[in-house]
C-alpha cells in the first residue's frame, strides 16, 4: 500500500482529499501546513504528497523547496493542487520540483488521471 | 414518446450515424433531442419526429450529431500513447525513412484531444521528424464538435484530464478562464468532416490509425464493415489503435492483435506490422 500526505489547511479538503486517495487504496495522512508536512517528512517519507499552496506558517512552496534539499527529499512524487491557475504559478512549481498539478476545484476523476501520470496508479 | 415513434428514430440513427439505440436508452433519445426541437422552435418531440419523417435534413443531421457521445480527454488511457511512441514511432521512422512520409488518421477525433495529443506527442520528438512530411487527419461526423476541435480551446476541466501539466505549460495559453491550444500545435491537424459509413477512399493511405471509442456505439455487422473500410485505407504494415473496450477479435479477420500490446492491431497478412524482436 502506497502513503500519501495531504496538506492543506482547509480541514474539507483534506477530507475530500482523502476520501478519494483512501478509495485509491492509499494510506494517507494529513497536515494543515508546511511545517507540519516538513516534521512528517522528517519522520518518515510518504510517496506521494497532495500539496496545497496558501497555506499559513509555511506555504507549499517553501515546503517543496525544502523538501527537495532534504535527504531523500527526491523521492516522494510532489502533486500541486491549489486554486493558483495561471502559467506563472504552475512554471514556479514546477521549476520548485513538483511532478505534477492540480488546479481546484478537483474531483475524484481529476485527481485519479493525474496520480495515473505520475505512474502512482 | 410512442413505440413506433421511437422504431423510427431510432432506425434512422442506426441509418445514419450506425448508432445503437435499444428502448432502455429511450430516455436518452428525449433528453438529447428535446434541446434541438427546442432550437427549431417545435413543440416537442412529436413534431420533431414529424420534421425527422419528413426527412428535413438539416433536422436529420442535427438530431444525428446531438445522439453522439463526444466524450474525450487528452491522451486517453496513456499507455497507447506511450506505446506510439516508444515501439509504433521508431518503427515508422525506420520504415519510411527513405520517403520521409507519415500520415496518421484519428477517426472519431470528437473535440480534438485525440489528434492534438498526437501532435504534441510528435512536436515532443521534433528532432527524429526534422525533414519529415507528417499528416494528422482527424475527422468526426458531428460539425459542432470539429468547431470545438478547431478552436481549441477547452475547460480547465478538459485540460486536467490526462494532460501531463508540462504539456501544457508548454502548449497552451491561458485566455481568462479557458486554455487556447498554441497555433503550431492546431496548425499540425487538419479537421474534416467525415462519417465512418460513408466511403472512405477518398482520405489516402494511412500508416497509423486512431479509431478509439467509437465502435462500441455500434451493433456487429457495421462494426465488421468499418472495420473493413478503414483496413483499406492502411498501408501493408499500418497499425490501428482501438479503445480499451474494443477489440477485432470475432469481429473483422482483417486486423490481428499485436502480442502483449492490448487495444493495438496490425493488418493481416505478410507485411504486416509485428513487434521487433
Ligand atoms: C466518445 S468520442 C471518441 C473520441 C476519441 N476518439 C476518444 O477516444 O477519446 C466518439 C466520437 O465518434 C463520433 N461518431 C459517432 N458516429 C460516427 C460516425 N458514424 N462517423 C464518424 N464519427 C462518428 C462522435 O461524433 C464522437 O465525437
Amino acid at each position: 500500500m502506497k502513503s500519501c500526505l495531504i496538506v492543506d489547511d482547509s480541514k474539507v479538503i483534506r477530507m475530500v482529499a482523502r476520501k478519494i486517495l483512501q478509495d485509491l487504496d492509499f494510506r494517507c495522512e494529513e497536515a494543515a501546513d508546511g511545517q507540519v508536512a516538513l516534521d512528517a517528512c522528517v519522520k518518515s517519507m510518504p510517496d506521494a504528497i497532495l500539496l496545497d499552496w496558501n497555506m499559513p506558517v509555511m506555504d507549499g512552496l517553501e515546503f517543496l523547496r525544502q523538501l527537495r534539499g532534504m535527504p531523500g527529499g527526491d523521492k516522494p512524487v510532489v502533486v500541486f493542487c491549489t486554486t493558483e491557475n495561471d502559467i506563472e504559478h504552475i512554471q514556479k512549481a514546477i521549476d520548485a520540483g513538483a511532478n505534477e498539478y492540480i488546479m481546484k476545484p478537483f474531483d475524484s476523476e481529476i485527481l485519479q488521471a493525474k496520480f495515473v501520470q505520475v505512474g502512482l496508479l | 414518446m410512442r413505440p413506433d415513434d421511437f422504431n423510427f428514430v431510432a432506425n434512422l440513427l442506426k441509418e445514419r450515424s450506425g448508432l445503437v439505440l435499444t428502448l432502455d436508452k429511450a430516455y436518452l433519445l428525449e433528453s438529447r433531442l428535446m434541446p434541438v426541437a427546442r432550437k427549431r422552435g417545435l413543440k416537442g418531440l412529436e413534431e420533431l419526429v414529424m420534421g425527422l419523417r419528413q426527412r428535413d435534413e438539416t433536422l436529420v443531421r442535427e438530431a444525428t450529431e446531438a445522439m453522439t457521445t463526444n466524450e474525450s480527454f487528452f491522451f486517453r488511457d496513456v499507455k497507447p500513447f506511450d506505446q506510439f511512441r516508444d515501439v509504433v514511432l521508431p518503427y515508422m521512422l525506420q520504415a519510411r525513412a527513405a520517403r520521409k512520409t507519415l500520415r496518421i488518421w484519428s477517426a472519431a477525433s470528437s473535440s480534438g484531444q485525440e489528434p492534438y495529443s498526437i501532435a504534441m506527442l510528435l512536436k515532443e520528438q521534433a528532432a527524429k521528424l526534422a525533414g519529415w512530411r507528417v499528416d494528422i487527419v482527424a475527422t468526426d461526423i458531428s460539425r459542432d464538435i470539429l468547431e470545438k476541435a478547431r478552436a481549441g480551446v477547452y475547460s480547465q476541466f478538459e485540460v486536467q484530464r490526462g494532460l501531463p501539466i508540462m504539456l501544457l505549460v508548454k502548449y497552451f495559453k491561458k485566455v481568462d478562464d479557458m486554455w487556447q491550444i498554441d497555433p503550431s500545435i492546431r496548425a499540425m491537424v487538419q479537421h474534416r468532416e467525415l462519417n465512418l459509413l460513408s466511403d472512405l477512399r477518398g482520405l489516402g493511405q494511412f500508416d497509423v490509425v486512431f479509431c478509439r471509442n467509437v465502435l462500441i456505439y455500434f451493433d456487429q455487422p457495421t462494426k465488421a464493415s468499418v472495420l473493413g473500410s478503414v483496413a483499406k485505407t492502411m498501408s501493408e504494415d499500418g497499425v490501428l489503435y482501438l479503445g480499451g473496450a474494443e477489440t477485432v477479435l470475432g469481429i473483422s479477420d482483417r486486423f490481428r492483435p499485436i502480442p502483449g500490446q492490448r487495444g493495438i492491431y496490425a493488418l493481416n497478412g505478410p507485411a504486416g506490422f509485428s513487434l521487433p524482436v
